[in-house]
């Protein structure tokens, strides 16, 4: 049996040629410039950079607009661009306590130090169409500016030792899956950037599945708190730590429920989500998959999806999962002629079986 | 910011990056860079992984990478360096040539004042204006008292 290997250069060629066309589309309309994307369409570019783990809102932008719109293409186009770049270092910790806070909310408590700073937010549109672009209104800032540091919320509860508190430790170096393959069981520095680089709705849907009951933890928004923190550097060549520039994050503090275990009294305990830009939904996505996937060291049952490591691990990257899921498109010629003439085999001695037996087979039918 | 021997040179560094690309190159148009410049290390973008930490307070992971765009520069004796977020090469040698300048003390004084100062104000401007805008939007709960 002969199967082609060569040949459907052209064939490329010229699809490359129509995507190219379908890209930009009616040539009359303009072309979108990146400033455009980068202004008014922040959360898309936010979701590439995030999950293209690469925060640069003119590469997510261009990257966006190469794409069509396709976030997952996008994502995939700046994890490849990244692959080019030499890596420099480490930062320094974030110290998201420092942030210049431009929205924060808690569904925990009403009355919080610093206050609730509603911020630009979706939450409470009325989800209308708007045919007729309105007027952009100009908001009047307040008198005096926010505190220039919000206390964390979660304090609150810290201070009276009903919730757990996370310290640094020994402060370890943590793993690096830019560098590093998965490997199994992952502590939770690990999981926490497989998750922050996962896809937004496939950690929706398992975040989802822990509040409908497949793995119980009960959770509150403690605090979102979303605005700028500055990126600190201390390189080799100067010896003392410097900013090099604030970009936009998403914080959520989840808190759960927790009856004690493992040697631990009842107390509350957290799940952390971050995001790069305004990424809400995902932050608090990630802080309940985050929770969920403590079950063993908190010595709860491990039973539900959520729960398990290896499968939300495994399945979370969309670049991973798209290209797996999208090579069934490839030729599969000589696998499939495999399986084809295996079962013509199988289909010949059915038919030979069935026609010594024809009864047998009718009366098993009609049963 | 520590409180080191370098604290004056990590703030113009830091005053540096933060700013504008567009106003720096305006601020720095009245310097032009003497003939025995020299560019050691060309602007160059790159990658840092960006550290966060476990619940904000707890241990440290690698959250994802962030462009940066470094540069170092000869001017007579000093040389400047420079870091800066995103992929701007021209912000990167302004922010260079200006960490040289500002080492020599002959140009600090004229430096601080056409350049340095004002891209402080123009930073707590722009972050003294959103933080009252954010302010806006605070939440103003009252409580509405029931029966006697």
């Amino acid at each position: 049996m002969y199967v082609a290997v060569k040949g459907g250069e052209q064939a490329i060629a010229r699809s490359l040629e129509l995507l190219a066309e379908a890209r930009r589309g009616d040539k009359a309309v303009p072309e979108l410039e990146l400033a455009q994307i980068r202004e008014q369409l922040r959360l898309g570019v936010a979701r590439v950079m995030q999950e293209g783990s690469l925060y640069d809102e003119e590469l997510a932008a261009l990257a966006i607009r190469q794409a069509a719109g396709d976030m997952l293409e996008a994502i995939f186009l700046l994890r490849a661009y990244r692959t080019t770049l030499p890596r420099f270092g480490y930062t320094r910790p974030l110290d998201t306590a420092a942030m210049r806070v431009r929205r924060r909310v808690s569904g925990t408590f009403k009355d919080i130090p610093g206050g609730q700073v509603l911020g630009p937010t979706y939450d409470y549109t009325q989800r209308l169409l708007e045919f007729d672009t309105a007027p952009i209104p100009t908001t009047q800032p307040a008198d005096t500016a926010l505190p220039a540091s919000m206390p964390r919320v979660l304090d609150l509860l810290d201070a009276e030792a009903l919730i757990e508190r996370i310290d640094p430790g020994s402060d370890p170096e943590p793993v690096d899956l830019t560098r590093e393959p998965l490997m199994f069981p992952a502590n939770r520095a690990t999981r926490l950037q497989n998750l922050a680089r996962g896809d937004e709705g496939f950690l929706l849907g398992m975040a989802y599945s822990t509040q409908r009951g497949y793995a119980e933890n009960h959770p509150f928004a403690g605090e979102i708190r979303m605005g700028e923190v500055d990126v600190v550097i201390c390189p080799d060549e100067l010896g003392f730590p410097i900013e090099i520039g604030s970009i936009t994050l998403t914080e959520c503090q989840m808190i759960n429920q927790f009856h004690g275990g493992n040697g631990t009294p009842p107390q509350f305990t957290r799940g952390y989500g971050l995001s790069m830009g305004e990424g809400e939904r995902k932050a608090m996505s990630m802080a309940l998959v985050d929770r969920a996937l403590r079950c063993d060291e908190l010595a709860e049952a491990n039973q539900a999806p959520a729960q398990s490591q290896e499968f939300v691990l495994s399945h979370s990257d969309s670049v991973e999962a798209s290209g797996f899921v999208q090579h069934l498109k490839l030729p599969h010629y000589v696998d499939f002629q495999a399986e084809l003439s295996l079962l013509r085999t199988l289909a010949v001695q059915h038919t030979a079986d069935a026609d010594e037996q024809p009864l047998s087979v009718t009366t098993g039918a009609q049963a | 910011m520590d409180t080191s021997p370098h604290l004056a040179r990590a703030q113009w560094m830091s005053l540096l990056a933060q700013a504008d690309p567009a106003e720096l190159a305006a601020a720095m148009d009245a310097f032009a860079p003497p003939a025995d410049t020299a560019w050691l290390r060309p602007a160059q973008t790159g990658l840092y992984m960006l550290r966060g930490r476990i619940g904000g307070t707890g241990p440290q992971f690698n959250f994802g990478e962030i462009t940066v765009t470094r540069c170092s520069v000869q001017v007579g004796e000093r040389i400047g360096h420079a870091w800066v977020r995103g992929s701007q090469a021209r912000h990167a040698e302004l922010a260079a040539f200006a960490d040289a300048l500002m080492q020599d003390p002959e140009q600090a004084a004229h430096l601080r004042r056409q350049v340095i100062e004002p891209l402080r104000s123009a930073l707590e401007e722009r972050r003294e204006a959103a933080s009252r805008k954010a302010a806006a939007s605070k939440v103003e709960f009252f409580t509405v008292v029931r029966g006697e």
